[in-house]
């Protein structure tokens, strides 16, 4: 094998190179000699390639994305915006809490496990590099039919990675989706989101600034995992050493993971980094232009000093190995012993590979030999950008048109076994089968987990100040009209926090699409961005940062347009937090909110397979009353209970308050199908103290939002109307699928 | 009264062992896996997680600490010491206690609140409870299937060192329900479920794991 010098690429200019193997298009090809005045050598061509992915270069997202920054709120909330490995919010007392959410979809398609696992070690490591311990994780799930043959291979794969893997790093799951569709089927949608928290003073940036600090890696040795596309160009570059097939997906290790985040966090608390970035995608070529980017530019790394897991490895597949369990932090010599002595109390890797110089090049050397000599933001940054073709897909104004024919429950027969049906539907079901597969109690914080509207952790003990995190997506609004299914989910996500008392404060997402190349799934994907930008503007939550992940679809057909919107609220104390359930009878059951016959991308449509007609249109200024009321029956203590109706409408939410205590409910309904299927937005049920009645109609009148009685609780039963159903039999009916199905 | 929490790398529970000492009114000690001193402690407890990544065995590794070295020549000599989850499992591979924790019968890793009924009050960590009481802890592990031989099973039924046992359907498949042992001296306590997670209902499903830490605060005051 050759090495391929900066001196050897000015020497033969016109040596093939296999950038349509790496997925680089020929003009993209041609810009890269054009910013360097030669031709890339191959780790060069190895580093613009990984770098310049959709996946990392967001280029066909980021005319889109834009309108994040374009149309943020004023918030004085935000302490570092979108841009950074996360975003971080204040939320009071000088605690200052980052969040994010990433997809691991496409990984946990071909190796569930790892894929999930990988995908949850991932934004750990993102949170950690901002400076902040990880205190939680969340993970909305998206999987094809739950009884198709390959979700029974993916999802328990899923499920254990993504349980193995935070157990063991000692993060509490403290919620997330199980969602099944069709168009999920040979992709399934794994998004991981990690929340994580640090005083105000204690931030860190991915920047090397001051010529002479050192660059240093730490963690695990790099190994041959998750190199892809470049193997083809070791392979193709210096063909005939016989080359080797390398797995694709990195393989994660927990406990070197944990053992990093309590390193890291000593070293972060002893002051002795000036900047910071994890290994993820794109390994080190990431990490070093991204570092030397945010800095003055100028950087040498030896290459050749990285601990290896694998002798054998190329310098190009060192570049691009996306290892796990590494970080990448710049120190000043002054603290550099100090460092290392961390590093070697919890016998974690530590390798002194660079330092930052004045200059404006990243320079990488092996064995001596300049192998890269690039200005860094044109890698990190100046990607390439597309506005690719959009245009409304014809299938908008066919389902549009189509009006939605199902069977409506009227006689106590009919009602029983409509509820019955709909509580066992594998997408409502219960998912304790899955969460009990996660770690909810470690840490100690814990205050809300799955089946709770949210999530949410103490962080701190003495005044008791908390985080609740939603995460929502309804695609299935989304298909129908994607600019309102965004806004629709943003709304959800914010209501499910309110309902616990805790306001919301910022917005994740993470945007799960088909491929970008195809104009209807763009125009999906610039509507849901359009929905979201505005949605958030209105509600005045700015966005901290998020991910997009294209090509989820299988040939032509593309998954539904599924973006995941995850909001973050604080509460001052989670002592207070309104409950989702009552453990008492004699309470007022009221319902908060109007409801419309919103049945179109309904639970009830599509368990008889229907998927037309028009979503619902989001009124945000009705959802922000009724957040308001939320707030305020929490702090003037009105509720005894709250919860949130989305997927399954009332008839779920009812069902999943009564079964949570095993508490019954008598209700009276006018239009008993409607009311109990219908998803209109905006509605949440309170359970009162019949001595609150008053107080909480003024504070509905107050933030006009319509109250209506639905009826109280106590009994062992759930009675609608003249319609019986006996909590045993109603429980049965929703706990015994996954078990059934999974099991 | 000081405490001894014991952090191996790989240790998740610690601070949360930690916060239970503090609530059942003693004193909380870090004590290092690397550090075989014990810091003048009056008691030890060995917390949950997945130390040295449960890599071989559960516990395997973690009983060559040089804290272990130590702790164990203390129990020997009677002090209270306490493992729980991941700490039982080390004890068992340590000689303290018989036995081995191996996986949960359905394979999975398993979280759920666990009534125990705890059946033996006279050790140092079980002496607030009452016999027969039944309480409701968190279970959360993937390897809590308590086996041993048969002969060890009728010593540790015979001689009552079963301290705790769960109540309902078998969460894991431990032989007779055994949820917590003892040493035939009593000093020594495993426990597969989590008492440092239920000292108040805002964080745990109940206050009954406080019991544990009233337990050796009274035991050392006495």
């Amino acid at each position: 094998m050759s090495l391929d010098t900066v001196a050897q690429a000015v020497a033969d200019p016109d040596t093939a190179q296999p950038f349509k193997e790496l997925g680089l298009k020929p003009d993209e090809y041609a810009r890269i000699k054009e910013i360097l005045g030669r031709r890339p050598t191959s780790s060069e061509l190895a580093m613009y390639s990984v770098m310049w992915s959709e996946h990392c270069s967001y280029k066909s997202s980021k005319v889109h994305l834009k309108q994040f920054g374009e149309k943020a709120p004023k918030s004085d909330a935000l302490l570092v915006g979108i841009g950074e490995n996360a975003g971080v919010v204040d939320v009071g007392q000088g605690y200052a809490v980052t969040f994010k959410i990433e997809s691991h979809n496409h990984p946990s398609f071909v190796e569930p496990y790892q894929g999930a696992a990988t995908g949850v070690g991932g934004i750990v490591r993102d949170i950690l590099t901002m400076g902040a311990r990880p205190i939680a994780v969340m993970d909305p799930l998206r999987f094809g039919p739950a009884d198709a043959p390959d979700t029974r291979r993916v999802l328990p794969g899923i499920i254990a990675g993504v349980g193995g893997y935070g157990n063991c790093l000692g993060l509490p799951n403290i919620g997330g989706e199980v969602v099944f569709d069709e168009t999920y089927i040979g992709n399934p949608l794994v998004n991981a989101l990690c929340v994580g928290v640090m005083r105000h003073s204690d931030i860190k940036l991915a920047k090397a600034a001051g010529a002479g600090n050192l660059v240093v890696l730490y963690g695990a040795k790099t190994g041959g995992d998750g190199i892809g596309g470049v193997s083809v160009l070791a392979s193709e570059t210096f063909g005939d050493g016989g080359s080797t097939k390398r797995p694709s997906v990195q393989v994660g290790d927990p406990f070197v993971e944990k053992v990093l985040i309590e390193c890291s966090l000593e070293i972060f608390a002893e002051d002795l980094v000036v900047g910071i970035q994890d290994l993820g995608g794109a390994g080190l070529s990431c990490a070093t232009s991204e570092l030397a980017s945010g800095g003055s530019g100028g950087m040498k790394v030896q290459l050749d000093k990285v601990p290896l897991r694998d002798p054998s490895l190329s310098p190009e597949e060192i570049l691009m190995s996306e290892s796990q369990e590494r970080m990448c932090a710049i120190v000043e010599p002054s603290k550099i012993a100090r460092f290392l002595e961390i590093c070697k109390k919890w016998d974690v890797t530590v390798t002194v590979i660079g330092e930052v110089t004045d200059g404006k090049h990243l320079e990488i050397t092996w064995n001596g030999e300049l192998i890269v000599d690039v200005p860094p933001r044109t890698v990190a940054h100046d990607g390439p950008v597309y506005n690719r073709p959009l245009a409304q897909p014809e299938y908008i104004d066919r389902v549009n048109a189509q009006t939605i024919s199902v069977p409506m429950p009227h006689s106590s027969t009919e009602i029983k076994a409509a509820l019955l049906k709909l509580v066992s539907a594998p997408n409502m079901a219960d998912k304790s089968w899955v969460t009990a597969q996660y770690d909810k109690y470690v840490q100690g914080n814990t205050i809300q987990a799955q089946p709770d509207d949210s999530g949410m952790v103490r962080i701190d003990e003495k005044t008791h100040l908390g985080v609740a995190i939603a995460t929502d997506a309804n695609a299935n609004w989304s298909y129908l009209n994607p600019y309102q299914g965004a806004k629709l989910a943003l709304a959800e996500a914010a209501r499910n926090i309110a309902t616990a008392g805790a306001r919301p404060l910022a917005v994740t997402n993470c945007l799960n699409f088909g491929s970008p190349e195809d104009p209807g799934v763009m125009w999906q994907f610039a509507e849901s961005v359009r929905g979201l930008a505005d949605g958030c503007l209105e509600m005045g939550l700015p966005v901290t940062g998020g991910n997009v992940s294209f090509y989820n679809q299988t040939g032509d057909v593309a998954i539904l347009p599924t973006p995941v919107i995850g909001v973050l609220g604080v509460i001052d104390d989670v002592r207070t937090r309104t409950p989702m359930s009552f453990n008492k009878a004699g309470l007022e059951l009221y319902l908060l909110g109007t409801t419309r016959s919103d049945l179109a991308g309904s639970e009830w449509a599509f368990l008889h397979g229907q998927r037309g007609g028009n979503s619902p249109t989001a009124d945000l200024q009705n959802e922000m009353n009724l957040i308001e009321v939320l707030l305020a029956g929490r702090s003037e203590k009105i509720f005894t209970a709250a919860h949130d109706l989305s997927q399954g409408g009332l008839a779920m939410s009812i069902t999943e308050m009564v079964l949570r205590h095993m508490v019954g409910a008598t209700i009276s309904l006018k239009d008993v199908a409607i009311d109990l299927l219908s998803e209109t937005p905006g509605r949440v049920i309170v359970a009162i103290e019949p001595s609150q009645v008053s107080a909480l109609s003024d504070l509905c009148a107050k933030y006009k939002t319509s109250l209506s009685k639905l009826g109280t609780t106590g009994g062992d039963s759930l009675v609608i109307n003249e319609t019986t159903i006996s909590l045993q039999e109603l429980k049965t009916a929703h706990t015994s699928t996954f078990p059934k199905m999974f099991g | 009264m000081r405490v001894g929490v014991v952090t191996f790398p790989g240790t998740l529970d610690d601070r949360d062992a930690a916060r239970a000492v503090r609530a059942g009114g003693s004193e909380a000690i870090e004590l290092w896996h690397g550090d075989a001193d014990l810091k003048n402690v009056d008691a030890v407890i060995l917390p949950g997680g997945f130390s040295y990544g449960d890599y071989l065995r559960c516990g395997a590794i973690s009983r060559f600490a040089p804290v272990m070295t130590s702790i164990i020549e203390q129990a020997n000599k009677g002090m209270p010491l306490l493992g729980i989850c991941n700490g039982f499992q080390v004890l068992c591979e340590s000689h303290l206690l018989p036995g081995a924790l191996t996986r949960n019968s359905d394979l999975h890793f398993l979280c759920k609140d666990q009534v125990i009924l705890i059946e033996n009050t006279n050790t140092p960590w079980t002496s607030s409870f009452s016999k027969g009481q039944e309480i409701l802890i968190p279970l959360k592990n993937g390897e809590g299937s308590f086996q041993c031989d048969d002969a060890t099973l009728a010593l540790l039924e015979g001689e009552g060192r079963i301290i705790a046992r769960y109540v309902g359907e078998n969460p894991n498949g431990s032989r007779n329900l055994i949820a917590g042992i003892t040493n035939t001296r009593g000093n020594v306590v495993g426990l597969m479920p989590h008492p440092e997670h239920a000292i108040d209902t805002l964080t745990g499903p109940s206050a009954d794991g406080l019991g544990f830490f009233t337990s050796i605060l009274n035991a050392m005051v006495k």
